[in-house]
This record gives C-alpha cells, structure tokens and sequence, in this order.
C-alpha cells in the first residue's frame, strides 16, 4: 500500500514537473580531458567548474542552468566529436569548451559551421584560436600560452643571470606559444636559445630526450603537463640530473606540484609564469582558493586549485554573469548573450579580465618561483605580477603579426 | 648457426657487417667528423640503451601475452588491463609496507589469481570459440578499465624507486676524451639496468621452464597439439590454468616496472597492449624468443627515433609492423 502510493506520488510529480511546473532550462555543453595524458588537468578544470556553480549558483532569473559534461582526450578530433555530440544529441545551447590548445583551434573552426550557438573556451591557450580568423561565436577568457610566459624571460636573464637556455616542450599548437611567449622575450633581453626539442604529447620513456639535454646552457625550460611531465621528472631524477629548470604554465602547476613521490623536489626553486600564483595574497584569489578547498574533501582535490580550475572557474563565471545581464534570453540566434559576453568585465580570481576585438582576454599574469611550504608540499610564490597583458604582448599589432605564427621554430631568437 | 650462414651466405655477410659496425659504434671513441653528423656518442649509447631496457619491459608484457596465445589460441586482450592492475597493486604494497621486492611478489600473485578466475569462469566456458573469447576479452579490458577508473581516480601513480636505486651509474663506456686526456664515461641510470637484468633472468628462466622441464614440455606438445595431448591423459585444464596465471603474473611484475620507471595511469593499459601486440605480430605470435626479439627491437626503434627522427618517432614501430607483416607474416621468429 505504502509503496503503491509512493509510486503514485512519484509519478504525479514526474508529470507535474513536466506540465504545471515547467521550469524552462538552458543546457550547456562541457567538455574536458578526462581521459588520456591530461587527465589531472580536465578532473581539475571540473572542480573550478563546480566551484564555480557553488559559488554563483545555477538560477538565471527563472530558468535554470543544466550541464552536459563530455569527456575528450586532449587531440582535436576527440574535442570535435565531443562537442558535435554535446550539440546533435544532448541539444545543448551554450559550450564550455575546450580543455586544450590543439583542441581549441579545431573546435574555434567547427565554431563557425554552428553560428547561431555561443562557444565559450573553457581552458584552451594556443594563440591561433583567437588569433587568426576568429570565429565571431567564440570567447575566451583566459590568456593564451604567450601571454602566460610574459615577465618570465625577463626575470631569467635579468635576475637569475640565465644567458642560454634549452627548452623541451610537448609537439602541439599551445606549448609552441609558451615557446614563443618565452623565446620572444628573452632573446629580446639578450638571451640564446640554443635547442627547442620536441617530443609527442604522451610520451612515456623520456630517458633518451634527456641524454639529449644539452650540458652547456645555464637552464633548461620545461614545456610539459600531465603525465608527462610527471614522467619526464622521474626519469630525469633517476638519471641524477642536476640543470637548472624553467617551467611553462602547466608543469609548474598543482596538477604537477602535488604528483605522487619524490620526484617533483627537482622543481624546487624553479622559476615560471602562468596565469596565476599559488600563494598569491589578493584577497579575491585567497577566497576563490577557500571556495575550492570548501567545495571537495581534502583527498579529492589539490592542496590549491591548478590553472585549470582557475580557468574553468573564470569562463563558468563569465558564462553566467553574461546570462544574467540579459536575464537568460537566448532568442534571436543568442545575439544579447553574445553581445553582453564580448563586453563584460569580470572580476576573476587571478585578477581583472576583459575582451579584445578577438574575444580574446586581457589580463593578468605572474611570474613565480616554487617553493616548499616545510611540509613537503609544493607552491608557487608570487615574484611579479604583471597587469594588462595583450595578446600582442605589448607589442604593435604590425610588428607581431611579422613574427608569425607560434610553431616548432617561430619566432627566431632575436630582437623584434 | 653454421646452416644459417651456408643457406644464407649474402644475409650472413650483412649481419656480420651489421654487428661489427654495432660493436665499433659502441666501444670506438668517435671521430669528430661522425659527431658532427650524427650527433655526439653519449646520445647514441643512451639511446641504445634506453630501447633495449624499455624492451626489457616490453618482453615482460608481450611474453605473458604469447605464451597465452601460443597454448590456448587465445588472443586475450585484456592483457594490459592485467599489467595496469599489477601496477596498482605494486604501488598499492609499495606505499603501505615501503618494500619495493614485496611489491613485485604481491603484483604477481594477485594478478596471477585473476588470471585463474579469468580462465576458470570465462575463457572455459567459450574453449576453442577464438572469436568470442576475443571478443569476450575486449569488453572485459573496457569493464576493467573503467573499475580501475572508480577506484584509482585518472591520477598518475608512481611505485617509489627505493633509494639504492635512485641515480647513474658509471658504466665502462668511452663516450669522449677530454681535451687533458681524461676519459669520460657514460652515466647511466641505475633502476634501467636492474629492470633490464630482471628481465633477462626471468627471460632466460622461462626458456628453461618450458625446455628442459616437464611441465614446459606438456606446454609445448599442448602447443603443438591440445587433442593429442589431453587424449595420452594429461590435466589439460590444469596446464591451461597454469599457463594463464604464469601469463598474467608476468603482466603484473610488468605493471610495478612500468610504474617504477615510468607510471600509471588510466590509458596505460590499451598503450602497452598495443605495444605487446606490436611486439608479438614482429617476433611471432606464440614464440618466447619472438618477443624477446620483437621487444627489443620496437624498443630501440622507439628510443632511436625519438633522438634521431623526433618528429616521426611514432610512426617507426608501426613501420616496421607493415615491413614485417608484409615480408614475413608469421612474424620474425614463428615456426611455421
């Protein structure tokens, strides 16, 4: 009897909430790297993603917001077919998408066969993207890879006296903008860069790249992130290695700092750049850092969010303010809601973020150097954080555009 | 070796050709000018060894995965599952009880057991179904893949190296002379020889089992021929049995070396089950010398395509995949 009646109940309100109740929903697509080499960096991006909605909440006025989350792998077709399903079966409106540069050049271009629809970039930082041949649907409001490196060039050879270096990077679109951000800047400082190896995002068996480091510069950068980087530390520990080390925006990072084992200690006083700082004392960044702690037990996240979370918290906030301002209106091929998010401010934790003429972002960088906290965990410290970095990184438009495109050997080492 | 050279003398020639130039590349202090071609010889050494102890750890996976095969005619594609899970297992002994050796004998045996109930509760029921159990064993790696998902997050695990083991060591290989005449010889790390000569002894140790003992030689006439063999009155399914749980024991001593020197995670099962199957299409399906030599060799084409060709590393093993495939598919060293 008790059950029959709960059953009634059960059903009436699954009818009602189909009728009477009708609470109009705006679906949103999400996708991340939750499989393959990246896969720290997407289940990390997730949480600032959550952190995101505990903090805003998922109401816009009446409509509420519902979220579709599809897995990729971190290579353009994956991210592609991730996305089509997200729009063809799930019927999603809005995109929160992608995790990652190469990702993100291919879902900029499938962008522009949905032009009713509005993407907006979850994480992604290869120049390209927003660079060349923007798609007019497609925000991002993180930096890219370039912007990311910005003062750490300066900081190498200025300060820690670094006149050559090497660099070793992942073979895709967003470690060649760090390069470039880095390459750019410190040959313009003066310094050499003697060596760029390349080596395919999933490498396993680093130990013949590391027999190949050159033993006559005074640092080796590092352009590496997920496992890899994990990989390349604890090889490059059992081969007793000794170099000083620079890291891009992803190896030096929570997804890296708080890895299993020993062998991250080689990344102590380590100096980088990225678009945040863990220990930054901003009082907007402590209570982002308080949000995220809060939102997940202690054994499920990091000691401190990555740059994956910050960046998905960033773009999730964006999203929803925009939506917001325009009270949920998304007739008229999302032309308000795409209009309120190339104009909005928002106020993210790693500092004040706007959008140039690309929808690209405009924002703060840090550059940073690791530190131990005495406890064995590892954070990066603030040692410059520098404000209103352009994707031009500050140069004229003319001149960067003659640089070329970030590639395994652009931009040369020289003045520009 | 005498026939091979009276059969083959214009192949003979090459291979001693090939060996002789292999064996003065390594000892021969380099000529300047071959440096400035290829690079220096340090590169060249670490390279070399880097393919031949990473196909230390390819044989220990591929061999489990061929001698399965080569008795049950079972192409068990859940054999990198079986390696991912040994490395779990290793690094789940590893943390708790801080012994590195314990944790290979736990690996080996917990996923030995799992090989057991593998082969009692499943490939049993479907024998002499190739298709199926094939079939079968594809969803099974999926259903695996996805528990070790749940239960070990996507994180990268690493089974500690122990500290004895941590660092290079000096091997008596000239790389160059300095200009004062003092010699300077290779670096190299440690834990890749141990893991390398482990390999080999276990290698040699099962060569032995299956040649020179009873049991290897019920296996090899089990190869041969099963009816045959269950018809003169031997347990058939005990050596079945037997064979799956060596096969998947071995898979899981790989996973702990897998995650010593390089590491686990979620997508390291379908990689190195690919790489076993690489391994055994070149060696020969079914043959443990095969593997020996398959591995070895998709070992330095990986490492000496990612020094000398970097771009097209990738592409290499598969390469000589097709080459083989191509000119002898049965593969290096089948029988047939």
């Amino acid at each position: 009897m008790l059950k029959g009646s709960l059953g009634l109940i059960a059903l009436s309100s699954l009818l009602l909430s189909g009728t009477a109740f009708a609470q109009e929903k705006i679906k949103v697509g999400v996708t991340a790297t939750l499989e393959g080499t990246y896969t720290v960096l997407g289940e990390d991006g997730m949480r600032g993603h959550q952190t995101a909605l505990n903090v805003l909440g998922k109401k816009i006025g009446d409509k509420e917001l519902e979220f579709v989350v599809a897995s990729t792998d971190a290579t353009p077709d994956s991210a592609v077919r991730a996305v089509r399903k997200l729009i063809e079966q799930d019927k999603v409106q809005i995109l929160l998408s992608p995790l990652s540069g190469d990702e993100g050049i291919a879902v900029k271009n499938f962008a522009k066969t949905h032009p009713e629809l509005t993407f907006v970039n979850a994480a992604s930082g290869a120049q390209e993207t927003t660079y060349v041949d923007p798609a007019p649907n497609f925000f991002r409001y993180n930096m890219d890879g370039a912007q990311w490196q910005v003062g750490l060039g300066k900081y190498a050879y200025e300060t820690k006296g670094y006149r050559k270096i090497a660099t070793v990077g992942e073979d895709y679109s967003f470690i060649y903008t760090q390069v470039f951000g880095l390459v750019l800047e410190f040959c313009g400082a003066g310094g050499q860069v003697t060596n760029r190896q390349w080596v395919p995002l999933g490498t396993k068996d680093f130990a013949s790249v590391i027999a190949a480091l050159p033993d006559d510069v005074d640092a080796i950068y590092l352009g590496l992130g997920g496992a890899d980087a994990v990989n390349f530390l604890n090889q490059y520990q059992q081969a007793g290695g000794k170099a000083h080390l620079m890291g891009g925006s992803i190896m030096i990072d929570q997804t890296i700092l708080s890895s299993k084992g020993s062998a991250k200690n080689a990344l102590i006083g380590t100096i980088a750049a990225s678009g945040q700082a863990d220990t930054w004392e901003d009082p907007g960044w402590q209570k982002f850092v308080k949000a995220y702690q809060d939102s997940f037990p202690e054994s499920k996240r990091f000691p401190s969010p990555s740059l994956l979370a910050t960046n998905y918290y960033g773009s999730t906030m964006a999203l929803i303010l925009a939506l917001r301002q325009v009270n949920g209106d998304l007739s008229n091929n999302q032309a308000k809601l795409k209009d309120a998010l190339a104009k909005i401010e928002i106020d993210a934790p790693n500092g004040k973020i706007k959008l140039d003429a690309n929808r690209q972002a405009i924002g703060t960088n840090f550059v940073t150097e690791v530190v131990d906290d005495g406890k064995g965990a590892l954070f990066s410290k603030v040692v410059k954080v520098i404000p209103n970095v352009n994707q031009t990184l500050g140069y004229d438009p003319a001149v960067f555009a003659k640089i070329g495109l970030p590639s395994r050997t652009v931009p040369e080492c020289k003045k520009y | 070796m005498a026939r091979f050279i009276e059969r083959h003398p214009a192949w003979a020639l090459i291979v001693i050709i090939a060996v002789a130039v292999l064996l003065w590349l390594v000892f021969a202090i380099w000529p300047p000018g071959l440096e400035a071609a290829i690079g220096r010889k340090r590169l060249f050494l670490n390279a070399v060894l880097n393919g031949i102890t990473l196909g230390g750890l390819y044989f220990l996976v591929a061999s489990g995965f061929t001698l399965i095969f080569g008795l049950m005619r079972n192409v068990n594609l859940a054999h990198g599952s079986l390696y991912l899970f040994g490395g779990y297992i290793g690094y789940a002994i590893s943390t708790w009880t801080g012994s590195w050796i314990l944790s290979f004998i736990v690996a080996f045996i917990a996923v030995a057991l799992v090989g057991v109930i593998l082969q009692l509760a499943v490939f049993r029921r479907m024998e002499g179904q190739d298709l199926r159990q094939t079939m079968v064993t594809i969803g099974l790696s999926i259903v695996f893949a996805d528990l070790m998902l749940w239960v070990f997050g996507g994180d990268f695990y690493q089974v500690q190296t122990p500290s004895w083991l941590i660092g290079p060591v000096q091997l008596p290989l000239l790389t160059a002379i300095k200009s004062s005449g003092e010699p300077v010889y290779l670096q190299y790390p440690l834990v890749r020889l141990v893991i390398f000569a482990a390999s080999v002894v276990i290698g040699i140790a099962m060569w032995l089992a299956l040649n020179r003992t009873r049991i290897g030689m019920i296996v090899r006439a089990g190869v041969d021929d099963r009816d045959i063999l269950a018809a003169t009155g031997v347990r058939i399914q005990l050596v079945f049995v037997l064979v799956f749980a060596l096969g998947a024991g071995l898979a899981g001593i790989a996973g702990v070396v897998g995650g010593t020197f390089q590491s686990l995670s979620p997508g390291e099962d379908t990689r190195f089950l690919l790489a076993s199957l690489v391994v055994v299409i070149v060696g020969g399906m079914g043959s443990i010398p095969g593997a020996a030599l398959g591995a070895v060799i998709i070992g330095l084409a990986e490492q000496l395509g990612s020094v000398y060709i970097p771009t097209y590393a990738i592409v290499v093993t598969f390469l000589i995949m097709v080459v083989v495939l191509a000119l002898r598919p049965q593969g290096l060293l089948a029988r047939r």
